[in-house]
This record gives C-alpha cells, structure tokens and sequence, in this order.
C-alpha cells in the first residue's frame, strides 16, 4: 500500500509506516538494513527498481531521499518535505519512503533520515549519481557504516578516483569495484592453475571506465608489476593480458557476455562473464558491510602509477615514487637488467625506461627473472 | 592450489572459492535424482560463477545418448528445476564439457569409454585429471561400480591430480553392511577422497544451528540438563513412498531417516563446541556426542514404529501402506519410527532426546525443537499461568526456514494473564529468499575437497550401533501400529511421551 504525505515530518512518516504495517498484517519484519538511496529525480526510478531487486536478497527499509532542484527564490526561502510510503507488495520485501525536499530542508536531509532509521541495523548510504567527495564527511554519508558511490556515473571517472583515494574512509565502496568482481576471481582461479610469476599486465577496455582502472590498480597492487591501461571499443573491460614466466595468461571479452581464458599450455576455455545489473551489484555490496581492505588497497595505489594513463599530473611523478617496503630491488639502485620477457607485448613494453634499457650484458632468460617492478615513464 | 598466488587475499572476501580445474562424472545420471538436483545444481554454480573455467560434466548411463541428447536432458531439467534464472551464456560454458557414456555397470568397454572420454576431457577442457565420480546408483550397484572404477585406473590419482567418490544414503542397513560398504569403497578411493551426502547438512538452517550455538552468548550458558527438559527432532512428510516400493520395503523409516538425518541433527544440537570450524574438529565432537548416546531399557516402551493405513492427507485420499503398489500385505516395514535416547555425558545427563519421522503425516516439515523447564518458582497464581506452555526454541529446518522462539507473555487488558507467544526469525525474511539449494554447496565443498559438511566413516557406524538394536527388538517383537494418513501418527507415540509427562508439539 501506498500512503502520500505532503508537507510532513519525520515523525508523521514514522506513524505511515507503522499504520501502513498493522494494515497488512506484519507488524514486525526482519529487516536487515536501512538502505539511504541519495539521487535525483531523473534517477529515482532506476535507483529505487535496482534497490527493490536487491531487497529480496536483503530486507531492508530504503529512504530514498530526493533533493529537488527550486527555480526561484522564492521557492528556495520556502521548506518542504513530502513522503511517499510503502509497505507491502509495493516496496520489494521491505519498506519504501520516497522523500522530496524542497528549500532548505534539502541541506538538512540528514535531520530527516536520522528519526527513520532502524534501530540497531547498519545502515547504508548509496549515491546513485553526484557522489560528495568525501562520502564519509557528508551529513548523511556520516550517518552510515557503509558509503556506496559509482564513479561510473561520475563526469571524470578518472578523476574521481583520485577524489575517492583522497577522501577514503573504512566503509567507502564502489560499485564500479564491484563490477570486476567476477573478473577478479577469474584471473584469480587461472593464477591458481599455473605455476609461474607475472611479470607485467595489461588491461584494456573502454575509456571512461574506471572499472578497467580499478582492475590494473589492483593487479599493480596484488602483483608488484608494472601494469599498462590500455583502451578499446568496449564494451566495458575487454580483456587482461599476464605476462608470465610460463607464458601469457589472456581473460579476453569482447561482447560483454562470453570471455575467453587462455592459459600457457591449457586448451582455449570459454567462461560466462555477463556484465552485471545496477540490482546485482548493489546486492553483492550489501552482503558483507565490513569495511574493505582490497578495495581500500587498490584505490591508494593511485591511477598515476599505471602505465598508458595520459593525465598532466603524471609525468613528473612517475620517476619518483618508491617501491616502498614491497619485496623487490627499487628501481635507482642498479641498472635494471630486464626490460620486459621478449614475448611481452610490443604496446607495453616500448617506451622502456632509459635505466631500465641500457647496459645488460647478462640479460637472463625470462624463466630465470625475478617479478620486476620499475618506473615507467610513459 | 598453489597458496603462494598472489591475486589471493584473505582479507579479500568477495572473491568466492571458486573450485579449481576438474570434471564431475555423474552415475544414474537419468535417475530422478540427477535430474531434479544435481544437474541444476551444476548449472547453479556455474551460474553463480563458482565452477572452474573447463568444468566438464560426464553422465553415465544405460540409455543410448549421444552426446548431443544428454546435453538437451540436462538442458530441460535446468531450466525446469534451476534455482537461478537461466542465461544462455552460462549454458555456452557448461555444454562445451558435457559428455555422455553409455553402458552398464558390467560393461567393461563403457569403463574403458569413460576412461578416454576423462583423458579427452583433460586435453581439451584443461581439467587437469581432476574428477569426483558421483554414485546415484541403487546401493546393490555401489560394489560393482566402485569394482570397475579400481579395474579401469579410474580412482588413480596421478601426478597431483584428485579422484573422488561422492556416495548416498542408504549407507548400507545396518552395522555389518555399513561396514563391508565402507570396506569396498575405502579400498578403492582413500577414506579422505569419499564425500557421503547427507543433504540435511548442507542447508543452510542446519549450519545455522553451530552459528547460533557458539557464535552467540545467549543461548548456549542454558543450553544443557539444567535448564533443558526434553529436545524433540521431527522429521515428516506428507507423501507416501510413491513408486519407491523396491527401495523402502524392508528398509523403513528408521533406517532411511533416522540413521542419517535425524542423528546428525541430534549431534548438531547437543555436542561441546569444536575447537575450530575445520572437518577434524567438527567430526570429532559429532563422534563424541554419537559414541555417548544410551538406549533406554526397555525398548518396548520407548520406541514406537507405524505404518500409514487408508485415510485423507490434505484433502486428498490415501491408500494405506500395506495396499500400496509392490508391498508385500504382510510387510512390517515401518513408515513412521519414534525412538527415545540420551546423551550420556555431563551436559545432557537425563534429557530425553525424542526422534521421530514418518511418511503421510500431517504436513512436510523438519524441526528441532528444544523445550526448556518450567520456570521453578511463579508469583502468579495458577489461573494466570494455567494458558502458559513450556518455553522453547525451535529450529525450523524446512520448510519457512528460520527459528521460533517461545515464551510467555501477559495478555493485554487482563487484569493477569499469562499466554503462549512466539518470536521468530525466518530465512526468508531476514536473509536472502534464495538460499543456496543444499546440493550445490555439497557438490562445490566436493570439488574443493572440503570435508566440513560430510559425515564420516565412525559417525555412519556409530550411528548403525544406535539403531541396529532398536531394529533388532523389532524384528522379534510385535508388528508396527497403524496411524491414519495425515495425521500425526500412531497414538502409542503419544502414550510413549505421556508415560513420561509430555506430548509431541504439533510441528
């Protein structure tokens, strides 16, 4: 059922809710989560589908709080606050309130959400678009033990990545990390079948998709090799090459459904790889609401230290940085014996490092190479 | 596995255990079995992306397949019985390692054929000679098969790979069978490559017993003889044994439910807490609990077995077990078995344990129930509480999974009256609507080789010394009573209970 409230309050919303539950008979559910929906009216509907979706997976009671944009100002002095509830066959498995602030209340959306959240249940804000940036300092991002943000849906996806390292908190998400789940525990379960060390990576995919840096961030990271960004036509990611002492390892998709995984020795094997609905994601993100260690990992890494990332701030930097405590010989202290193994493909390895190129007489096999990281300046 | 992979973290938790390369070859695979389970749970797993990459599907049977064939079964019984919804992608990965064998158990030539079809299989999916050999077959047919198995080089693990032996119930019918089965499977595959399925523990609810008991604080410090007066454990059902005549007649409630299910869930509810959550522990603690476990006395009085006469089950009409097709009119077979024991150690000294199961009862449902004392002092007076029941906490295995708690509390607008009520968690509500179907978690744990969820060799012979007795006294003594169809079976099982002050719940 559906009750409409106009001009309201929290506290009214509250006595909808618990009428709009007498009146279908389930004074109490288990509910699981509070699920925050911020987003605009162009985007509600989406939002809230993908949220009902997911509810079914996970119970929850979704606000979903709509700022709404006033023309004159007038209208901008003015405040009000409408609801819409639902409860029943209408809101997934769980309970809806769509709120619509109008004026000044909109800057104070925090004060509405706070009175309706569920006692004791963790709570979960998600920005379908225009994500703050910094998600843990917003008024309502701070109400949450869990932020989502898409920085898919984001202008400068790039750039906003480097927002989120920034600003990260424990808690931080994003569902554009949660689109290459499934490719990560693809490459994972190939690095499982072989027994060899990479040595540097590419990944390749559409431009604008911070998914494919995600992905190379996190390889760079899980690795300690150097790892190329490179684009294609799409759809979404296309494919992941490892350069391996035994040999490339290739995870290759370019329809956005079926991919196929090559491995050194191994038949051609075909794996479902479909891209994911929004519902999918956002149920996969509500399962665990601890914070993220890899994700948080991955991000710090920085998009800067990816190879074929063309971005201003990058050149100067990219000599600089320090390996850090990562086991392997920091790139100033010899002359780098190895450039890339001779099958390393072409695109990665030419504009080798002027240290990296010169003087090896002893050039080992690319059996006998350690995992090597260097500088990379493109 | 190699565990030095560097794209593996354990901090990284949305990363699934995704089994590594092999193959499933599945036995009876045109059996009813086969076809409403296992293979949607294959093509589940591969859906939730939970099998390897190559992952090949071997289906032997008697029926003259093509390859081409099996694959289009396996498709109709996907999309007929499939938990998730069906994506042709998916399918495109399966149907590259699908294959079909075609023979009998005898056939020398069919094992040689499955044989090179597992060879094949490695060359072209990259399995890696790894495969689980999956017996859906009648426990006549186990010896054979596992025979062939040996002969052909089957079972041999070469060069790192794995072979395993996943077997059913029934695991033989009583001590010596169990025996001589665990006798010639274990000497053919090691006793840690055979995976027995008991698909009660694969469910979601009964692992939920061990994470309610010990990852809470609440409900264990009253979890034993000082507050607990009884536990019953009902397994039910509301169909009659259909066209399984051949297998249940002579075999009987006892030895289909009660042996497996019904003591496995008993050694879930009352063993110590295992020292950790890997199989050895768990095992261990389960085999304690089932190597204390003491008859009563006097059989007679505290077992009851019946059979399901004539009668109306949910509206529908029922025959009566000894009119049903194949069944011997003089069969003693029981359909439905009660039997009281306990748990003879420190925690549970005096609390009966009640099993009981039967076919043609009231509803479908599996529960524990775990009925506490009586608070031992009430200031209120006798009609205030006269309404009120015994607290307790029931385990609602299937179906509505989830946990009723039950308790007294005041009727409001009386001036002091205490009635039941009841607080409940469900599954359905609180979690996910779709949970895993137990098969699929059991054939994944399978192919990882994670033992957790499996009973043992010692837990399947305790357990026969449990029940064999029981068998025994009702073997030379008296005939099964007869209980209506859809009700809750025989009164001597209510008397049973009276004797000793209590009454079955109605589930």
């Amino acid at each position: 059922m559906k009750i409409d409230l106009t001009d309201t309050t929290a506290s009214k919303i509250n006595k909808a809710l618990v009428k709009g539950r007498r009146a279908i008979g389930t004074p109490a559910v288990g509910m699981v989560l509070t699920l925050v929906i911020v987003t605009d009216e162009e985007n509600a509907y989406d939002a809230l589908k993908a949220a009902n979706d997911a509810s079914l997976e996970h119970p929850s009671r979704t606000l979903v709080v709509i700022k709404r944009v006033s023309r004159s100002p007038r209208d901008r002095t003015k405040s009000r606050l409408d609801a819409e509830v639902r409860v029943g066959a209408d809101a997934g498995t769980g309970e809806t309130v769509i709120l619509r602030l109008y004026g000044e209340v909109s800057d104070h959306a925090q004060s509405v959400v706070l009175p309706l959240l569920l006692p004791d249940a963790p709570v979960v804000v998600w920005w379908s678009v225009d994500a703050p940036r910094d998600p843990a300092g917003d008024p309502l991002g701070a109400l949450g033990q869990r932020r989502v943000t898409d920085s898919y849906a984001a202008e400068k996806p790039v750039e906003e990545l480097k927002a989120r390292a920034e600003s990260y908190e424990p808690g931080d998400t994003d569902l554009a990390w949660a689109r290459i789940t499934p490719w990560r525990s693809m490459l994972a379960a190939a690095l499982d079948q072989v027994d060899c060390e990479v040595v540097s990576v590419e990944v390749a995919g559409e431009e604008a998709n911070p998914s494919v840096e995600l992905l190379a961030m996190w390889l760079a990271d899980r690795l300690h090799v150097h790892v190329r960004r490179a684009v294609s036509a799409g759809p979404g990611l296309t494919q992941v090459r490892l350069e391996t002492t035994g040999g490339p390892i290739t995870l290759h998709r370019s329809d956005g459904a079926m991919a196929t995984l090559a491995l050194p020795g191994q038949p051609d094997r075909a794996v479902a790889l479909k891209r994911r609905e929004t519902s999918e994601l956002l149920a996969e993100e509500l399962r665990r609401l601890d914070p993220d260690d890899t994700y948080a990992s991955a991000l710090r890494f920085g998009v800067d230290r990816l190879g074929g990332i063309q971005s201003a701030s990058q050149r100067p930097e990219a000599a600089t940085w320090t390996p850090g405590e990562l086991p392997v010989r920091p790139v100033h202290d010899t002359p780098d014996p190895a450039a890339k193994p001779a099958g390393a493909s072409a695109s990665a390895s030419a504009p080798a490092s002027a240290s990296a190129g010169e003087g090896d007489p002893g050039r080992p096999t690319p059996a006998q190479m350690p995992p090597v990281k260097k500088a990379d300046p493109q | 596995m190699s565990s030095s992979n560097p794209l593996r973290d354990p901090a990284d938790r949305r990363l699934p255990r995704i089994a590594g390369p092999s193959g499933l070859v599945i036995f009876g695979v045109t059996g009813d079995l086969s076809r409403k389970k296992l293979m949607p749970a294959v093509y589940d797993l591969a859906n939730r992306g939970l099998l390897p990459p190559g992952f090949s599907l071997v289906g032997f049977a008697r029926r003259e397949w093509a390859n081409e064939d099996f694959a289009q079964e396996v498709h109709d019984a996907v999309k007929e019985h499939a938990r998730t919804p069906f994506r042709e992608e998916v399918w495109q990965q399966l149907i590259q390692g699908m294959r079909f064998v075609q023979g009998t158990f005898d056939d020398d030539d069919a094992f040689e054929r499955l044989r090179e079809t597992i060879g094949e299989l490695d060359k072209a999916q990259g399995t890696g000679g790894n495969f689980a050999f999956y017996l859906s077959v009648p426990p006549g047919a186990f010896p054979v098969v596992i025979q062939q198995l040996k002969k052909h080089g089957l079972a041999d693990q070469t060069g790192g790979s794995w072979r395993r032996a996943v077997i059913e119930k029934p695991f033989g019918h009583d001590l010596r069978s169990a025996e001589d089965l665990n006798t010639t499977v274990e000497e053919v595959f090691a006793p840690d490559q055979v995976f027995r399925i008991d698909h009660y523990l694969g469910k979601e609810t009964v692992q939920n017993i061990l994470a309610l008991r010990f990852a809470n604080q609440m409900f264990e410090p009253i979890w034993n003889r000082s507050y607990v007066d009884h536990v019953q454990i009902t397994m039910a059902e509301d169909i009659g044994i259909g066209g399984r005549a051949g297998y249940y007649d002579g075999i009987g409630a006892a030895r289909d439910v009660i042996q497996n299910h019904l003591l496995q869930l008993m050694a879930l509810t009352a063993m110590e807490e295992p020292a950790s959550f890997d199989a050895d522990a768990l095992a261990a603690e389960k085999t304690k609990v089932l190597g204390a476990v003491k008859l009563p006395g006097d059989l007679g009085a505290n077992t009851v077995r019946g059979q399901y006469a004539e009668g109306w089950q949910g509206g529908e009409k029922a025959v009566g077990y000894l009119q049903e097709d194949g069944i011997d009119p003089k069969s003693k077979t029981d359909t439905y078995a009660a039997i009281k024991v306990e748990v003879d150690n420190r925690r549970w000294a005096g609390v009966p344990f009640y099993l009981r199961t039967g076919k043609r009862l009231g509803r479908r449902v599996t529960e524990i129930a775990v009925v506490f004392q009586r608070a031992p002092h009430s200031p209120f007076d006798h009609t205030a509480t006269e309404e009120l029941g015994q607290n307790a906490i029931v385990i609602r295995v299937q179906p509505d999974e989830g946990i009723t708690v039950r308790f007294g509390s005041k009727v409001p607008g009386t001036s002091m009256e205490i009635r039941d009520v009841s607080m409940d968690f469900a599954y359905g509500e609180s979690f996910t609507e779709s949970s895993p179907e137990a098969y699929e978690r059991l054939i994944l744990d399978v192919l990882l080789g994670d033992s957790n969820l499996f009973p043992r060799t010692e837990e399947v012979e305790l357990s026969w010394k449990i029940l064999d007795p029981i068998e025994e006294y009702w073997d030379k003594h008296g005939r099964p009573a007869q209980y209506q169809s859809g009700t809750w079976g025989p009164v001597e099982a209510d008397e049973m209970l009276k004797r000793d002050g209590r009454s079955w719940r109605r589930p």
